[in-house]
Protein backbone atom coordinates (compact mmCIF):
# COMPACT_ATOMS: atom_id res chain seq x y z
CA UNK A 1 0.00 0.00 0.00
CA UNK A 2 1.59 3.33 -1.06
CA UNK A 3 2.13 6.38 1.13
CA UNK A 4 -0.70 7.96 -0.63
CA UNK A 5 -3.23 5.40 -0.18
CA UNK A 6 -2.44 5.48 3.36
CA UNK A 7 -2.88 9.24 3.80
CA UNK A 8 -6.30 8.71 1.64
CA UNK A 9 -7.65 5.78 4.16
CA UNK A 10 -7.03 8.38 6.67
CA UNK A 11 -8.12 11.37 5.63
CA UNK A 12 -11.42 9.33 5.50
CA UNK A 13 -11.16 8.33 9.17
CA UNK A 14 -10.40 12.38 9.67
CA UNK A 15 -13.56 13.12 8.33
CA UNK A 16 -15.36 11.10 10.83
CA UNK A 17 -13.01 12.52 13.61
CA UNK A 18 -13.56 16.05 12.98
CA UNK A 19 -17.12 15.37 12.44
CA UNK A 20 -17.21 13.93 16.05
CA UNK A 21 -14.73 17.03 17.02
CA UNK A 22 -17.39 19.64 16.16
CA UNK A 23 -20.41 17.79 17.02
CA UNK A 24 -18.82 17.25 20.63
CA UNK A 25 -18.57 21.48 20.74
CA UNK A 26 -21.71 22.39 18.86
CA UNK A 27 -23.38 20.77 21.81
CA UNK A 28 -21.77 20.83 24.36
CA UNK A 29 -20.58 24.31 24.92
CA UNK A 30 -24.08 25.24 25.38
CA UNK A 31 -24.83 22.37 27.38
CA UNK A 32 -22.33 23.37 29.53
CA UNK A 33 -23.53 26.70 30.44
CA UNK A 34 -26.79 25.59 31.53
CA UNK A 35 -24.93 22.78 33.74
CA UNK A 36 -22.90 25.62 35.45
CA UNK A 37 -25.92 27.59 35.66
CA UNK A 38 -27.27 24.60 37.99
CA UNK A 39 -24.78 24.03 39.69
CA UNK A 40 -24.63 27.77 40.64
CA UNK A 41 -27.95 27.38 41.50
CA UNK A 42 -30.02 28.49 44.60
CA UNK A 43 -32.10 25.38 44.60
CA UNK A 44 -29.97 22.65 46.53
CA UNK A 45 -31.38 19.83 44.84
CA UNK A 46 -30.42 21.16 41.46
CA UNK A 47 -27.25 22.28 42.07
CA UNK A 48 -26.99 18.42 44.68
CA UNK A 49 -27.72 16.82 41.40
CA UNK A 50 -25.46 18.75 38.62
CA UNK A 51 -22.46 18.40 41.26
CA UNK A 52 -23.05 14.90 41.56
CA UNK A 53 -23.20 14.62 37.88
CA UNK A 54 -19.72 16.53 37.32
CA UNK A 55 -18.34 14.64 39.55
CA UNK A 56 -18.85 11.03 38.14
CA UNK A 57 -17.75 13.09 34.94
CA UNK A 58 -14.64 13.84 35.65
CA UNK A 59 -13.78 11.32 37.98
CA UNK A 60 -14.30 8.25 35.39
CA UNK A 61 -12.77 7.63 32.04
CA UNK A 62 -14.19 8.63 28.79
CA UNK A 63 -13.52 5.17 27.35
CA UNK A 64 -15.77 3.97 30.14
CA UNK A 65 -18.56 6.26 29.67
CA UNK A 66 -18.53 5.87 26.24
CA UNK A 67 -19.32 1.90 27.34
CA UNK A 68 -21.79 2.62 29.32
CA UNK A 69 -23.29 4.86 26.66
CA UNK A 70 -23.01 2.35 23.88
CA UNK A 71 -23.46 -1.17 25.60
CA UNK A 72 -25.97 0.36 28.44
CA UNK A 73 -29.37 0.42 26.93
CA UNK A 74 -28.93 -3.45 26.07
CA UNK A 75 -27.41 -4.68 29.17
CA UNK A 76 -29.46 -2.56 31.63
CA UNK A 77 -32.90 -2.23 29.76
CA UNK A 78 -32.49 -5.27 27.54
CA UNK A 79 -33.12 -2.55 24.17
CA UNK A 80 -31.97 -3.28 20.79
CA UNK A 81 -30.22 -0.46 19.24
CA UNK A 82 -29.69 -0.75 15.43
CA UNK A 83 -25.70 -0.16 14.70
CA UNK A 84 -26.05 3.29 13.61
CA UNK A 85 -26.54 4.25 17.04
CA UNK A 86 -22.64 3.34 17.70
CA UNK A 87 -22.09 7.37 16.28
CA UNK A 88 -25.14 8.18 18.29
CA UNK A 89 -23.25 6.62 21.34
CA UNK A 90 -20.11 8.75 20.51
CA UNK A 91 -21.67 11.91 20.38
CA UNK A 92 -23.80 11.70 23.71
CA UNK A 93 -20.81 10.15 25.10
CA UNK A 94 -18.45 12.97 24.08
CA UNK A 95 -21.40 15.87 24.77
CA UNK A 96 -22.29 14.72 28.24
CA UNK A 97 -18.56 14.33 29.39
CA UNK A 98 -17.26 17.50 27.92
CA UNK A 99 -20.13 19.53 29.35
CA UNK A 100 -19.09 18.55 32.84
CA UNK A 101 -15.69 20.34 31.79
CA UNK A 102 -16.94 23.08 30.09
CA UNK A 103 -19.24 23.58 32.90
CA UNK A 104 -16.63 23.73 35.73
CA UNK A 105 -14.60 26.22 33.31
CA UNK A 106 -17.71 28.60 33.02
CA UNK A 107 -18.14 28.17 36.75
CA UNK A 108 -14.72 29.81 37.21
CA UNK A 109 -15.45 32.55 34.80
CA UNK A 110 -18.73 33.53 36.08
CA UNK A 111 -17.70 33.30 39.63
CA UNK A 112 -14.62 35.73 39.05
CA UNK A 113 -16.86 38.25 37.74
CA UNK A 114 -16.73 41.27 40.41
CA UNK A 115 -19.90 41.71 42.10
CA UNK A 116 -19.35 45.26 41.33
CA UNK A 117 -20.62 45.28 37.44
CA UNK A 118 -23.98 43.08 38.60
CA UNK A 119 -24.65 45.82 41.20
CA UNK A 120 -24.21 48.66 38.36
CA UNK A 121 -26.29 46.59 36.00
CA UNK A 122 -28.99 45.97 38.59
CA UNK A 123 -28.67 50.37 39.40
CA UNK A 124 -29.18 51.17 35.80
CA UNK A 125 -32.50 48.78 35.31
CA UNK A 126 -30.97 45.60 32.84
CA UNK A 127 -33.01 42.51 33.74
CA UNK A 128 -31.58 39.60 35.09
CA UNK A 129 -31.35 38.18 31.76
CA UNK A 130 -29.94 41.10 29.99
CA UNK A 131 -27.12 41.53 32.52
CA UNK A 132 -26.16 37.88 31.74
CA UNK A 133 -26.24 38.31 28.67
CA UNK A 134 -24.93 41.06 27.61
CA UNK A 135 -22.74 42.40 30.47
CA UNK A 136 -21.57 39.11 32.15
CA UNK A 137 -21.11 36.67 29.39
CA UNK A 138 -18.88 38.17 26.81
CA UNK A 139 -16.54 39.33 29.75
CA UNK A 140 -16.75 35.69 31.11
CA UNK A 141 -15.68 34.62 27.84
CA UNK A 142 -12.34 36.80 27.75
CA UNK A 143 -11.52 35.32 30.98
CA UNK A 144 -12.37 31.34 30.34
CA UNK A 145 -11.07 31.35 26.59
CA UNK A 146 -7.27 30.00 27.62
CA UNK A 147 -8.78 27.15 29.46
CA UNK A 148 -11.25 26.63 26.97
CA UNK A 149 -8.83 26.36 24.24
CA UNK A 150 -6.53 23.74 26.89
CA UNK A 151 -10.23 21.36 26.94
CA UNK A 152 -10.91 21.79 22.81
CA UNK A 153 -7.24 20.71 21.89
CA UNK A 154 -7.79 17.96 24.77
CA UNK A 155 -11.10 16.70 22.63
CA UNK A 156 -9.21 16.94 19.38
CA UNK A 157 -6.93 13.67 21.15
CA UNK A 158 -9.60 12.40 22.66
CA UNK A 159 -11.90 11.80 19.84
CA UNK A 160 -9.27 8.82 19.14
CA UNK A 161 -10.97 7.04 22.30
CA UNK A 162 -14.22 6.25 19.64
CA UNK A 163 -11.62 3.62 18.13
CA UNK A 164 -12.88 2.18 21.48
CA UNK A 165 -16.63 1.42 20.50
CA UNK A 166 -15.41 0.48 16.85
CA UNK A 167 -16.33 4.14 15.41
CA UNK A 168 -14.39 4.37 11.96
CA UNK A 169 -12.54 7.36 12.76
CA UNK A 170 -8.91 8.28 11.91
CA UNK A 171 -7.29 6.11 15.20
CA UNK A 172 -9.45 3.05 14.10
CA UNK A 173 -8.47 3.37 10.97
CA UNK A 174 -4.84 3.59 11.39
CA UNK A 175 -4.49 0.94 14.02
CA UNK A 176 -6.58 -1.70 11.20
CA UNK A 177 -4.23 -0.43 8.85
CA UNK A 178 -1.11 -0.88 10.79
CA UNK A 179 -1.75 -3.95 11.79
CA UNK A 180 -2.97 -5.64 8.11
CA UNK A 181 0.67 -3.80 6.83
CA UNK A 182 2.83 -4.68 9.63
CA UNK A 183 3.55 -0.62 9.17
CA UNK A 184 4.53 1.93 11.32
CA UNK A 185 3.48 4.79 8.87
CA UNK A 186 -0.37 4.46 9.17
CA UNK A 187 0.64 5.55 13.00
CA UNK A 188 2.87 8.21 12.06
CA UNK A 189 0.45 9.62 9.16
CA UNK A 190 -2.38 9.53 11.70
CA UNK A 191 -0.08 11.44 14.39
CA UNK A 192 0.65 14.23 12.03
CA UNK A 193 -2.58 14.52 11.24
CA UNK A 194 -4.01 15.16 14.72
CA UNK A 195 -0.80 17.56 14.56
CA UNK A 196 -1.85 19.76 11.57
CA UNK A 197 -5.44 19.09 13.33
CA UNK A 198 -4.41 20.88 16.92
CA UNK A 199 -2.26 23.59 15.31
CA UNK A 200 -5.37 25.03 13.37
CA UNK A 201 -8.01 24.80 16.37
CA UNK A 202 -4.95 26.45 18.63
CA UNK A 203 -4.15 28.68 15.72
CA UNK A 204 -7.68 29.80 15.55
CA UNK A 205 -8.23 30.08 19.57
CA UNK A 206 -5.44 32.51 19.49
CA UNK A 207 -6.59 34.52 17.08
CA UNK A 208 -9.80 34.80 18.93
CA UNK A 209 -8.33 35.51 22.00
CA UNK A 210 -6.30 38.38 19.89
CA UNK A 211 -9.96 39.57 18.44
CA UNK A 212 -10.77 40.07 22.66
CA UNK A 213 -7.67 41.92 23.42
CA UNK A 214 -9.58 45.10 22.94
CA UNK A 215 -10.34 46.07 26.24
CA UNK A 216 -8.76 44.76 29.80
CA UNK B 1 -43.83 66.06 48.54
CA UNK B 2 -40.47 64.54 49.57
CA UNK B 3 -38.58 63.05 46.75
CA UNK B 4 -37.03 60.51 49.02
CA UNK B 5 -37.95 59.52 52.79
CA UNK B 6 -36.44 56.77 54.85
CA UNK B 7 -37.98 56.30 58.35
CA UNK B 8 -36.66 54.23 61.41
CA UNK B 9 -34.36 52.08 58.83
CA UNK B 10 -32.52 49.13 60.62
CA UNK B 11 -30.07 46.94 59.13
CA UNK B 12 -27.74 44.31 60.59
CA UNK B 13 -25.23 41.97 58.99
CA UNK B 14 -25.09 38.82 61.61
CA UNK B 15 -24.82 40.33 64.67
CA UNK B 16 -23.41 43.67 64.04
CA UNK B 17 -26.22 46.34 63.70
CA UNK B 18 -24.75 48.37 60.99
CA UNK B 19 -27.85 50.82 61.03
CA UNK B 20 -29.64 51.59 64.16
CA UNK B 21 -33.10 53.76 63.62
CA UNK B 22 -32.62 55.68 60.89
CA UNK B 23 -34.81 58.81 59.48
CA UNK B 24 -33.74 61.00 56.57
CA UNK B 25 -36.09 63.02 54.12
CA UNK B 26 -34.80 64.27 50.80
CA UNK B 27 -36.25 66.84 48.75
CA UNK B 28 -36.66 67.96 45.34
CA UNK B 29 -33.18 68.97 43.74
CA UNK B 30 -31.81 68.53 47.31
CA UNK B 31 -28.03 68.26 47.82
CA UNK B 32 -27.20 66.13 51.13
CA UNK B 33 -24.04 65.39 52.29
CA UNK B 34 -23.54 62.28 54.50
CA UNK B 35 -20.54 62.45 56.19
CA UNK B 36 -18.88 60.27 59.42
CA UNK B 37 -16.50 57.91 60.48
CA UNK B 38 -15.72 54.78 58.06
CA UNK B 39 -17.47 51.66 59.71
CA UNK B 40 -20.52 54.23 60.83
CA UNK B 41 -22.90 53.06 58.40
CA UNK B 42 -23.26 55.57 55.42
CA UNK B 43 -22.48 53.20 52.52
CA UNK B 44 -25.03 51.02 54.09
CA UNK B 45 -27.66 53.71 54.31
CA UNK B 46 -26.85 54.21 50.51
CA UNK B 47 -27.23 50.18 49.27
CA UNK B 48 -30.22 50.19 51.74
CA UNK B 49 -32.15 53.72 49.39
CA UNK B 50 -30.79 52.03 46.50
CA UNK B 51 -32.34 48.63 47.14
CA UNK B 52 -28.89 47.06 46.54
CA UNK B 53 -29.40 45.96 50.11
CA UNK B 54 -32.78 45.04 51.92
CA UNK B 55 -33.12 46.73 55.57
CA UNK B 56 -34.64 44.46 58.22
CA UNK B 57 -36.67 47.21 59.61
CA UNK B 58 -38.13 50.58 58.03
CA UNK B 59 -39.91 52.63 55.70
CA UNK B 60 -38.57 53.62 52.02
CA UNK B 61 -40.42 55.75 49.78
CA UNK B 62 -39.92 57.23 46.91
CA UNK B 63 -42.42 60.41 45.87
CA UNK B 64 -45.97 58.64 46.87
CA UNK B 65 -44.87 55.06 46.24
CA UNK B 66 -44.03 53.44 49.20
CA UNK B 67 -40.98 50.65 48.26
CA UNK B 68 -41.29 48.74 51.41
CA UNK B 69 -42.83 49.05 55.14
CA UNK B 70 -43.04 46.82 57.88
CA UNK B 71 -45.37 44.12 58.83
CA UNK B 72 -46.88 43.92 61.73
CA UNK B 73 -43.86 42.02 63.09
CA UNK B 74 -41.83 45.47 62.53
CA UNK B 75 -39.84 43.41 59.62
CA UNK B 76 -39.50 45.68 56.62
CA UNK B 77 -41.54 44.35 53.16
CA UNK B 78 -40.78 45.30 49.66
CA UNK B 79 -43.30 46.16 46.99
CA UNK B 80 -43.36 44.04 44.31
CA UNK B 81 -41.15 43.32 41.71
CA UNK B 82 -43.17 45.59 38.76
CA UNK B 83 -43.08 48.50 41.80
CA UNK B 84 -39.54 48.05 42.23
CA UNK B 85 -39.08 48.19 38.76
CA UNK B 86 -40.36 51.86 38.18
CA UNK B 87 -38.69 53.19 41.07
CA UNK B 88 -35.74 52.15 39.93
CA UNK B 89 -35.53 54.69 37.31
CA UNK B 90 -36.11 57.44 40.06
CA UNK B 91 -32.81 57.07 41.14
CA UNK B 92 -28.62 56.60 39.96
CA UNK B 93 -26.08 55.80 41.60
CA UNK B 94 -22.58 56.73 41.48
CA UNK B 95 -19.71 53.98 42.48
CA UNK B 96 -16.78 54.07 44.48
CA UNK B 97 -15.36 51.91 42.23
CA UNK B 98 -16.76 53.18 39.02
CA UNK B 99 -18.00 49.89 37.73
CA UNK B 100 -17.77 51.12 34.09
CA UNK B 101 -18.54 47.74 31.42
CA UNK B 102 -15.10 46.84 30.45
CA UNK B 103 -15.92 45.42 27.27
CA UNK B 104 -18.08 48.57 25.82
CA UNK B 105 -16.39 51.68 24.94
CA UNK B 106 -17.47 54.57 26.31
CA UNK B 107 -20.29 55.95 24.72
CA UNK B 108 -21.45 52.68 24.56
CA UNK B 109 -21.35 52.43 28.74
CA UNK B 110 -23.54 56.03 28.91
CA UNK B 111 -26.21 55.14 26.10
CA UNK B 112 -26.89 51.33 26.48
CA UNK B 113 -29.23 51.61 29.23
CA UNK B 114 -30.80 54.30 27.31
CA UNK B 115 -31.82 51.82 24.70
CA UNK B 116 -32.02 49.17 26.01
CA UNK B 117 -33.23 49.51 29.27
CA UNK B 118 -35.26 52.96 28.59
CA UNK B 119 -36.50 51.75 25.24
CA UNK B 120 -34.83 55.12 23.71
CA UNK B 121 -33.70 54.95 20.32
CA UNK B 122 -30.10 54.44 19.18
CA UNK B 123 -29.82 58.25 17.72
CA UNK B 124 -32.03 59.51 20.27
CA UNK B 125 -29.41 57.56 22.76
CA UNK B 126 -26.64 58.86 21.21
CA UNK B 127 -27.50 62.20 21.33
CA UNK B 128 -27.83 62.15 25.17
CA UNK B 129 -25.12 60.46 25.32
CA UNK B 130 -22.59 62.62 23.72
CA UNK B 131 -24.29 65.90 25.13
CA UNK B 132 -23.84 64.04 28.43
CA UNK B 133 -20.23 63.57 27.99
CA UNK B 134 -19.40 67.07 26.27
CA UNK B 135 -20.74 68.28 29.58
CA UNK B 136 -18.21 65.56 31.49
CA UNK B 137 -15.34 67.21 28.98
CA UNK B 138 -15.14 63.99 27.69
CA UNK B 139 -16.36 64.18 23.95
CA UNK B 140 -13.31 63.40 22.75
CA UNK B 141 -12.91 59.94 24.48
CA UNK B 142 -16.30 58.74 22.97
CA UNK B 143 -15.04 55.80 21.40
CA UNK B 144 -12.30 54.75 24.00
CA UNK B 145 -12.53 51.90 26.77
CA UNK B 146 -12.62 52.64 30.02
CA UNK B 147 -9.14 50.69 30.95
CA UNK B 148 -7.59 53.87 28.69
CA UNK B 149 -8.96 56.12 30.78
CA UNK B 150 -7.66 57.82 34.43
CA UNK B 151 -9.60 57.03 37.33
CA UNK B 152 -11.14 60.20 37.49
CA UNK B 153 -12.10 60.13 33.58
CA UNK B 154 -13.85 56.92 34.71
CA UNK B 155 -15.88 58.02 37.48
CA UNK B 156 -17.08 60.90 35.14
CA UNK B 157 -18.10 58.62 32.24
CA UNK B 158 -20.11 56.61 35.56
CA UNK B 159 -21.60 59.97 36.55
CA UNK B 160 -22.71 60.36 32.82
CA UNK B 161 -24.11 56.92 32.41
CA UNK B 162 -26.31 57.57 35.45
CA UNK B 163 -27.68 61.23 34.46
CA UNK B 164 -28.52 59.61 31.22
CA UNK B 165 -31.31 57.86 32.25
CA UNK B 166 -32.41 60.85 33.80
CA UNK B 167 -33.18 60.54 37.49
CA UNK B 168 -34.59 62.62 39.51
CA UNK B 169 -32.06 61.68 42.86
CA UNK B 170 -28.46 60.80 42.23
CA UNK B 171 -26.33 59.00 44.67
CA UNK B 172 -22.44 58.91 45.01
CA UNK B 173 -21.14 56.20 47.33
CA UNK B 174 -17.61 57.91 48.18
CA UNK B 175 -17.04 58.86 44.17
CA UNK B 176 -13.34 60.08 45.26
CA UNK B 177 -12.61 57.58 47.49
CA UNK B 178 -10.35 55.44 44.87
CA UNK B 179 -9.14 58.54 43.11
CA UNK B 180 -5.26 60.69 43.86
CA UNK B 181 -5.84 64.73 44.85
CA UNK B 182 -5.43 65.68 41.40
CA UNK B 183 -8.15 63.36 40.12
CA UNK B 184 -10.84 63.66 42.79
CA UNK B 185 -10.56 67.80 42.34
CA UNK B 186 -11.73 67.07 38.72
CA UNK B 187 -14.26 64.80 40.04
CA UNK B 188 -15.84 67.32 42.49
CA UNK B 189 -15.79 69.91 40.55
CA UNK B 190 -18.09 67.89 37.49
CA UNK B 191 -20.55 66.93 41.11
CA UNK B 192 -20.53 70.72 41.43
CA UNK B 193 -21.63 71.29 37.89
CA UNK B 194 -24.58 69.07 38.15
CA UNK B 195 -26.06 71.54 40.65
CA UNK B 196 -27.73 73.42 37.56
CA UNK B 197 -29.51 70.31 36.44
CA UNK B 198 -31.54 70.61 39.82
CA UNK B 199 -31.63 66.87 40.80
CA UNK B 200 -31.58 65.99 44.15
CA UNK B 201 -27.83 64.26 45.09
CA UNK B 202 -27.08 62.14 48.22
CA UNK B 203 -23.45 62.08 48.21
CA UNK B 204 -21.34 60.06 50.96
CA UNK B 205 -18.27 61.66 50.90
CA UNK B 206 -15.17 62.30 53.42
CA UNK B 207 -14.35 65.44 51.50
CA UNK B 208 -15.02 67.89 54.25
CA UNK B 209 -14.82 70.99 52.13
CA UNK B 210 -16.91 69.82 49.02
CA UNK B 211 -19.77 68.65 51.33
CA UNK B 212 -19.68 72.13 53.24
CA UNK B 213 -19.81 74.03 49.98
CA UNK B 214 -22.12 71.99 48.02
CA UNK B 215 -24.94 71.10 50.76
CA UNK B 216 -28.59 72.15 51.06
CA UNK B 217 -28.19 70.00 53.92
CA UNK B 218 -25.23 67.54 56.10
CA UNK B 219 -25.85 64.83 57.45
CA UNK B 220 -23.57 63.41 60.38
CA UNK B 221 -23.64 59.91 61.00
CA UNK B 222 -21.79 57.76 63.95
CA UNK B 223 -22.18 54.31 65.20
CA UNK B 224 -25.36 53.41 62.82
CA UNK B 225 -27.36 56.71 63.83
CA UNK B 226 -27.75 60.14 62.82
CA UNK B 227 -25.90 62.46 65.65
CA UNK B 228 -26.53 65.57 63.10
CA UNK B 229 -28.11 66.86 60.74
CA UNK B 230 -29.05 69.92 59.12
CA UNK B 231 -27.26 72.96 56.78
CA UNK B 232 -23.68 72.71 56.56
CA UNK B 233 -23.05 75.55 59.24
CA UNK B 234 -24.52 74.30 61.69
CA UNK B 235 -23.07 70.65 61.47
CA UNK B 236 -19.39 71.86 60.79
CA UNK B 237 -20.39 74.23 63.93
CA UNK B 238 -22.34 71.58 66.26
CA UNK B 239 -21.29 71.75 69.66
CA UNK B 240 -21.80 67.81 69.40
CA UNK B 241 -18.37 66.02 71.19
CA UNK B 242 -18.74 62.99 68.74
CA UNK B 243 -18.92 65.36 65.81
CA UNK B 244 -16.13 67.79 67.40
CA UNK B 245 -14.26 64.54 67.78
CA UNK B 246 -14.52 63.60 64.21
CA UNK B 247 -14.02 66.69 62.49
CA UNK B 248 -10.91 67.62 64.75
CA UNK B 249 -8.36 67.35 62.34
CA UNK B 250 -10.45 68.82 59.76
CA UNK B 251 -11.18 71.98 61.32
CA UNK B 252 -8.20 73.40 60.57
CA UNK B 253 -8.45 73.29 57.14
CA UNK B 254 -12.26 73.84 56.51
Amino acid sequence: MSISQIILELFEGLLVSVQIFAITLLFSLPLGLVVALGRMSKNSTVSGITKVYISIMRGTPLMLQLFVVYYGPYYLFNIKLNPTYRNMAVYIGFIINYAAYFAEIYRSGIQSMPVGQYEAADILGYSKVQTFFSIIMPQVIKRILPSVTNEVITLVKDTSLAFSISVMEMFTKAKALSSSQTSMTPLIVAGVFYYVFNFIVAYMMEKAEKKLDYYK
Amino acid sequence: MNLLEMKNVKKSFGDLQVLRDISLEVGDGEIVSIIGPSGSGKSTLLRCATLLENMDAGMLKYEDEIVAKDDPNGKAVYADKKTIKRIKSVYGLVFQQFNLFPHWNVLRNVTDAVINVQKKSKSEAEKIGKELLDKMGLLDKAEYYPYQLSGGQQQRVAIARALALNPKVLFFDEPTSALDPELTGEVLKVIKSLKDLHIAMVIVTHEMAFARDISDKVIFMADGVIVEQGSAEEVFNSENERMRLFLGRYKDIL
